[in-house]
């Protein structure tokens, strides 16, 4: 069984979402984390960077695998995890505190309704 | 009107698919086998066999037993490598390819020679099938000659690293750590009767132990309980690409002849007997090179990844190539990749570019091995 956190939103392509005001940190899940294994690099995208929802803002990758970020929320990258460069594990050791990727102002609050909650999230995985 | 019904297909186990479940391994389909991919992640498996021993479950592999007065012959015909380089009384093992008639590889094989008479060949799961079905189809100029495939009946278990041998040792009947590099004998190891050969695919010293399927598991107990680590088809992959040692589906294949593949050491055009493909093969070896596999090390982090494209690096960043195999090389703390170029870029330390997800990124030709300890 997987950590997922009950205050935090959820994608099915298994980013978090923590929305503090009209901001939103988002980061990988403990379920997606383990799946991946070992991570070991990750791109992400350039302060002021604008996304769409479904966008792909980055990836992470594993000795083995490649997997792509998509933007769970429409808004402007306002910061990026730079800690994480070439201290990747951070995310396998603790995905929803240092291991978050990066924070988005808000375009759009109402989109956060159509975000899956804990629970919505859970039956996603299979838990 | 008529409906085509695809026939059920069957996953296949090895014996030691409850081992890997009792061990909390993660298991994938690979080849028409449930195998390991993983235990406690590949990064630690790959330190275990850099640094200490790993044991890998290897009993997909297909097995085929070629005996006879005409095994020898049939080899010879078959094998592109020269059979007669292993000595008659058995005892040794020789790396080996099955190529076509117009010089395309079938497969990438191992020839161990048990006896004047008797040889196990080691083929890719992948191709087992195949292989198969073209050896059977090469015997009727061999009239003493029984083919067996065993490979249900059989386990295979690689152990590798700087400690396999003593590991290994420690439960051995006989000595092991005389064996030279691909010698085999025939030793009991924790009460098993196996055929230990010291072969690997891994870049480490280490032995491959043959044994019967059922005592598989027991075999296997005892070499982790003696401080072998289980280790999964990732950690291996990783380690061969470390290793530069190809893999077949990625640095060859039946549209790749040996000699775009670094593989034309093993072809003895000079054998005395003639071999299948013997004709274009030659021919190629004496033509200008148009590709060749070579090995790329990145400067930056960026990970190189199969199909990948390659770039000059210095002149408008033409296409030159693609990435073959590519990792995370955790023991050398960057990307490192296989990579089939135009023959004309691959001197080494020519700077090439990696094209990865519409960027650019630098990169070197590198000799093969990245790392090599045996």
């Amino acid at each position: 069984m997987s950590n997922v956190p009950a205050e935090f939103k959820y994608s099915k392509s298994h980013e978090w979402i923590k929305i503090e005001g009209d901001t939103a940190v988002i980061g990988i899940t403990d379920h997606a984390q383990e799946e991946l294994g070992d991570i070991v690099y990750v791109e992400l995208p350039n302060v002021g960077r604008v996304l769409s929802v479904d966008d792909v803002f980055g990836t992470v990758e594993s000795v083995k695998a490649v997997s792509e970020l998509y933007s769970p929320l429409s808004g402007e990258v306002v910061a990026v995890n730079d800690a994480l460069v070439g201290a990747e594990a951070v995310i396998n050791e603790t995905p929803y505190e240092s291991g978050w990727l990066i924070k988005v102002k808000l375009k759009d609050a109402a989109e956060v309704e159509t975000l899956l909650d804990d629970s919505g999230y859970k039956s996603e995985i299979g838990e | 009107m008529s409906t085509i019904e695809s026939p059920a297909t069957t996953i296949l186990r090895t014996s030691l698919f409850e081992m890997h479940g009792a061990a909390g391994a993660k298991m994938v389909p690979f080849a028409g086998w449930e195998m390991p991919i993983q235990y406690q992640g590949v990064l630690p498996e790959v330190t275990a066999v850099r640094e200490s021993a790993g044991l890998f479950d290897v009993s997909h592999m297909g097995r085929v037993r070629v005996r006879g007065g005409d095994a020898f012959a049939y080899l010879q015909h078959l094998t592109v490598n020269d059979v007669s380089r292993l000595p008659g009384a058995g005892g040794a093992a020789q790396y080996s390819l099955l190529c076509r008639e117009a010089g395309g590889i079938i497969d990438d094989i191992i020839v161990y020679r048990l006896g004047p008479d008797e040889f196990i060949v080691v083929v890719n799961a992948s191709n087992r099938e195949k292989d198969l079905g073209w050896m059977r189809g090469h015997t009727a100029a061999f009239s003493d000659l029984v083919l067996e495939d065993e490979t249900r009946e059989t386990a295979l278990i690689a152990v590798q690293g700087p400690k396999a041998m003593d590991l290994v040792d420690q439960l051995s009947d006989r000595d092991v750590t005389v064996l030279p590099r691909f010698g085999l004998d025939e030793t009991v190891v924790a009460g098993i009767p196996t055929l230990a050969a010291r072969t690997g695919y891994t870049g480490e010293d280490g032995v491959e132990l043959f044994c019967p399927a059922d005592a598989a598991p027991d075999l296997w107990k005892a070499l982790a309980d003696a401080g072998g680590v289980p280790c999964g088809l990732g950690a291996r992959d990783t380690l061969r690409v470390e290793a530069g040692l190809p893999l077949y589906g990625h640095e060859m294949d039946e549209h790749t002849h040996p000699y775009e593949a670094r593989l034309g050491w093993v072809v003895r055009t000079d054998k005395s007997s003639d071999f299948l493909g013997k004709n274009t093969l030659k021919a190629i070896k004496n033509a200008p090179r148009k590709k060749t596999l070579v090995g790329v090390a990145m400067e930056g982090r960026a990970i190189p990844r199969e199909g990948y494209p390659v770039l000059s690096g210095n002149n408008g960043g033409d296409a030159i190539g693609y990435i073959t195999s590519g990792t995370f090389s955790p023991t050398l703390g960057k990307g490192v990749a296989m990579a089939r170029i135009a023959a004309g870029h691959a001197e080494k330390e020519t700077p090439v570019e990696v094209l990865i997800r519409d960027t650019h990124h630098t990169a070197r030709v590198a000799p093969l091995p990245f790392y090599k300890n045996v």
